[in-house]
């Protein structure tokens, strides 16, 4: 159990890297954009991969109508989210802490990765909701109003995971390395609550 | 019988060449790729070299690819450019200002990659005007013209602008002697009376700036090109010379008279010693000064007048000459610094001077007599060897790094491949036609990219379609990374290339800006917030602080204008992203337009001449909506009341 409670209290700690690194990344190349626009989506805001990047996605986007990218303090989520990530990361310690001391059991440690599984496919909901708005929520009198073959208006919602040929633009969406550290930590802590299980079954 | 054996002579040798061509396909083998494929940069990959060839005539430097010879530039130095609006706006007028006015034009002559411990920086180029003495810094972050420096006492800057190896100076030679200081005289008293001035103009090595730190008032002959000492050699600088008889009437015949002229040894560490020592005598002068400012956007010119001179008999062991052969035309030194080559462009021959001999024979006192009191060295003693190439009138020649040397033979039309040391000839192949100067990347420093050469031909009838009687010039791109040379490649050129520099790309690449950026523009005409447009009148003067961005002018509708005022433009383009200028052209503009990158400003002036609302737009396709970026100002009468306002969406 001891095992399993180092495990617990690190596996919170990676999630540190959010605080660091991007959560996701949304790639806008063209073919006169040999060096492609990039947006690195943090849990406290937007970033461009190049310093210029997001004035840069903002203008073009103006053409069709898209309103500009939204800044830390006009979503809440980016007020929110760093909070949420804090009071986890510290739940998540203070369980790994308990479980090294033998005063709480596996259960805990597989509660901690579901409440995250949680408040994560939560936030990745959250994050579709405002794709669906920035990408369909368009100015009425855009310069240029497209429609699709079927003569409905075309719409421009970027995708959660994946490549989509946009206009001119090829946009791929993946998870940064954000992503990937707090993925790691929590199957350590999946690990954890693995281990913690097989020895109380052992001592059983 | 006679006509027969010599019909049978004639077949013999043509079948002999033709059988000698046979062999070098075969050697060649199907192994060995095509030139075409040599020549080949796929769309999307890149060239491995940069060449920098100068615009001859058109005053300006020329950015081309190698091995495609593709040309990516013009960088508007000597010349107004209006593609730009280079010499035409506001900011850049300054830069083409001289002791005789604003000089639109030169005759750009041969760049210079600067050095640091004798091998290419890749920092700065420099090039100079011939017409008017000036010379030229190129910013290769910015590849733009960051300073212009005119040179006094010079007439015919031509046997410049050569950098010593840790770019210490920049070196200026005369090619036309002239009266020093200038005064009203006879022509016919020109010998014994002119003299030549080679001007070391030190450069700053953080900043690039030039200042001229003395002039070496030399005997009154021609100084027709020079290269500093390298290696062993540093510290020293070589010109050579032509009109040793000092002649001032039809040179074409009484400056071919001497049998030799001379290669003039300048010991110019021994003269900033002496200079630095408070040697020298301050001579009044008039010259420009002109500097552009990245970051303000803008040109100042800067007239300065006096110059530090130096009479060469002054500083014992600083000057000598060293016996040439006709008349000899490029002065060129191989990477270690050891030979001195002088191409005497009358003869058939190379001469290659020794700088261990020269400088036994000068430690040996063994002098063939003195010329103005300059110590003459005796041929024999200096004389490293002779290249007999059996071409006719070398010009010039460059180095590959591998012990050979590659020399440019105008009137026999032919690059030679010979061997510094043994001098022998081992390659030789013929040119399209005429060649003057040759390049290989890095071939004038201590470490040369010896894979091409380019050969710039001055002449190139026959070779490309017809354009009627002018056409542009002819480069030739040959591979030299064997044995013998093959030709590549003809590309045109643009002017008439006077040498060239080249270096490998990715020396330049990383440091290429992309843009300016707007945060650090200190214009004192910029707009740099999206709401700091306006327009404010200054009695007649109307200055319109304007910013553009995809795809508006702001302001872009303008009232109170009144015909007599002078309204200055000053256009800040608030891109901040890579490849998108906006242009700006007005009715009834008397300039030319302006091309304003991401983050610059530029400013133009219009004076209104009739009453009516004229329109501006955006010359450079700058995106879908470019044909919108447009504006209007009204102009009324002289006496009106209209009201001054502007406004964008209104």
């Amino acid at each position: 159990m001891k095992k399993a409670g180092i495990l617990m209290i690190l596996g919170p700690l990676f999630l540190l890297g959010l605080y660091v690194f991007p959560l996701w990344n949304i790639m806008l190349g063209a073919p006169q954009y040999p060096d492609p626009l990039g947006l690195n989506i943090h849990i406290n805001g937007l970033r461009g991969v190049s310093e210029f990047d997001i004035q840069n996605i903002d203008g073009l986007n103006h053409y069709i109508g898209m309103h500009t990218l939204p800044k830390a303090e006009e979503m809440w989520e980016f007020g929110t989210f760093p909070m949420v990530i804090g009071i986890m990361v510290g739940i998540g310690v203070l369980i790994g802490v308990l479980g090294y001391l033998g005063k709480v059991n596996y259960k805990w440690f597989l509660g901690w990765f579901l409440l995250m599984s949680i408040l994560g496919i939560l936030g990745m909901y959250d994050f579709n909701e405002w794709l669906v708005d920035y990408g369909t929520n368009l100015d009425p009198n855009a310069i240029m109003k497209l429609t699709n073959p079927d003569g409905s208006p075309m719409t421009y919602k970027p995708p959660l995971l994946g490549h989509v040929k946009m206009l001119n633009f090829d946009v791929t969406s993946l998870p940064s390395t954000g992503a990937w550290l707090m993925f790691m930590g929590m199957m350590l802590t999946l690990v954890a609550a693995f281990m913690g299980w097989k020895s109380t079954k052992n001592q059983n | 019988m006679k006509i027969y054996n010599h019909l049978i002579l004639t077949l013999g040798v043509a079948l002999m060449l033709f059988s000698c061509g046979q062999q070098n396909q075969s050697s060649n083998g199907a192994l060995s790729s095509s030139a075409a494929e040599k020549v080949y940069v796929a769309p999307g990959e890149q060239d491995e070299y940069y060449a920098f060839l100068s615009g001859g005539y058109s005053g300006n430097l020329t950015v081309y690819g190698l091995p495609s010879g593709r040309m990516f530039k013009e960088i508007p130095v000597f010349s107004q450019f209006p593609t730009s609006g280079y010499g035409y706006s506001e900011e850049t007028v300054p830069m083409l200002n001289t002791s005789h006015g604003f000089v639109p034009w030169d005759d750009a002559h041969h760049p210079d990659i600067s050095q640091t411990n004798g091998e290419l920086d890749g920092r700065w180029i420099f090039i100079n005007g011939n017409n008017t003495p000036r010379i030229a810094r190129v910013d290769l972050s910015t590849f733009e013209t960051a300073e212009i420096i005119e040179v006094p006492n010079s007439a015919g800057n031509h046997s410049s602008s050569f950098i010593t190896e840790n770019t210490e100076y920049v070196v200026a030679g005369t090619r036309f002697s002239v009266p020093v200081p200038q005064r009203d005289m006879p022509i016919n008293e020109y010998k014994g009376n002119f003299k030549g001035a080679l001007t070391f103009i030190s450069v700053d090595p953080e900043h690039g700036h030039m200042a001229i730190k003395f002039q070496l008032l030399m005997p009154g002959f021609n100084y027709d090109l020079s290269h500093p000492g390298r290696g062993k050699s540093h510290g020293w600088f070589f010109f050579t010379t032509y009109n040793t008889e000092e002649a001032n009437s039809l040179l074409e015949v009484n400056a071919s008279q001497n049998d030799k002229d001379f290669i003039a040894a300048i010991n110019w560490k021994k003269i900033e010693e002496y200079v630095n020592n408070g040697g020298g005598t301050k001579m009044p002068a008039n010259y420009a000064h002109n500097v552009y400012d990245e970051h303000s956007h803008t040109g100042t010119s800067t007239m300065r007048n006096e110059v530090l001179t130096i009479d060469p008999t002054k500083v014992p062991g600083a000057v000598y000459f060293l016996p040439t052969p006709k008349s000899p035309h490029g002065c060129d030194v191989d990477p270690t610094g050891q030979y001195i080559i002088g191409n005497g462009k009358l003869s058939a021959d190379l001469t290659v001077h020794s700088f261990d001999k020269m400088i036994a024979a000068i430690e040996g006192q063994k002098f063939d007599g003195e010329a103005y009191g300059i110590p003459i060295l005796k041929f024999e003693d200096v004389l490293a060897g002779q290249v007999k190439s059996g071409g006719l009138g070398p010009l010039h020649t460059e180095f590959d790094g591998k012990g050979n040397a590659y020399t440019t033979f105008f009137i026999s039309s032919e690059v030679v491949k010979w061997k510094l040391g043994t001098w022998e000839v081992i390659d030789r192949k013929p040119t399209y036609y005429s060649v003057g100067h040759l390049m290989i990347p890095g071939g004038n420093s201590r470490k040369p990219f010896g894979k091409y050469v380019v050969a710039m031909n001055k002449i190139t009838k026959d070779r490309y379609l017809p354009t009627g009687p002018e056409m542009e010039h002819s480069a030739q791109l040959y591979d030299i990374s064997g044995d013998k040379m093959e030709l590549l490649y003809d590309f045109p050129t643009h002017g008439e290339p006077h040498y060239a520099a080249g270096c490998p790309a990715e020396l330049l690449t990383s440091n290429s800006k992309k843009i300016y950026r707007l945060d650090e523009n200190r214009h004192p005409y910029a707009v740099t917030t999206a709401d700091g447009s306006k327009v404010v009148r200054d009695g007649n003067e109307v200055h319109v602080y304007m910013s553009t961005i995809r795809s508006h002018f702001t302001p872009d509708n303008i009232e109170g204008i009144k015909i007599g005022d002078k309204v200055y433009f000053h256009i800040t383009n608030h891109e901040q992203d890579f490849d998108v200028p906006h242009g700006f052209a007005i009715l009834g503009q008397n300039s030319s337009e302006l091309l304003v990158m991401p983050g610059q400003t530029k400013t133009s002036v219009w004076e209104p001449k009739e009453v009516g609302v004229w329109p501006f737009y955006c010359t450079d396709f700058c995106s879908a909506l470019h044909q919108e970026m447009q504006g209007y100002v009204r102009v009324s009468p002289a006496n009106s009341n209209t009201e001054l306002k502007w406004s964008l969406g209104e």
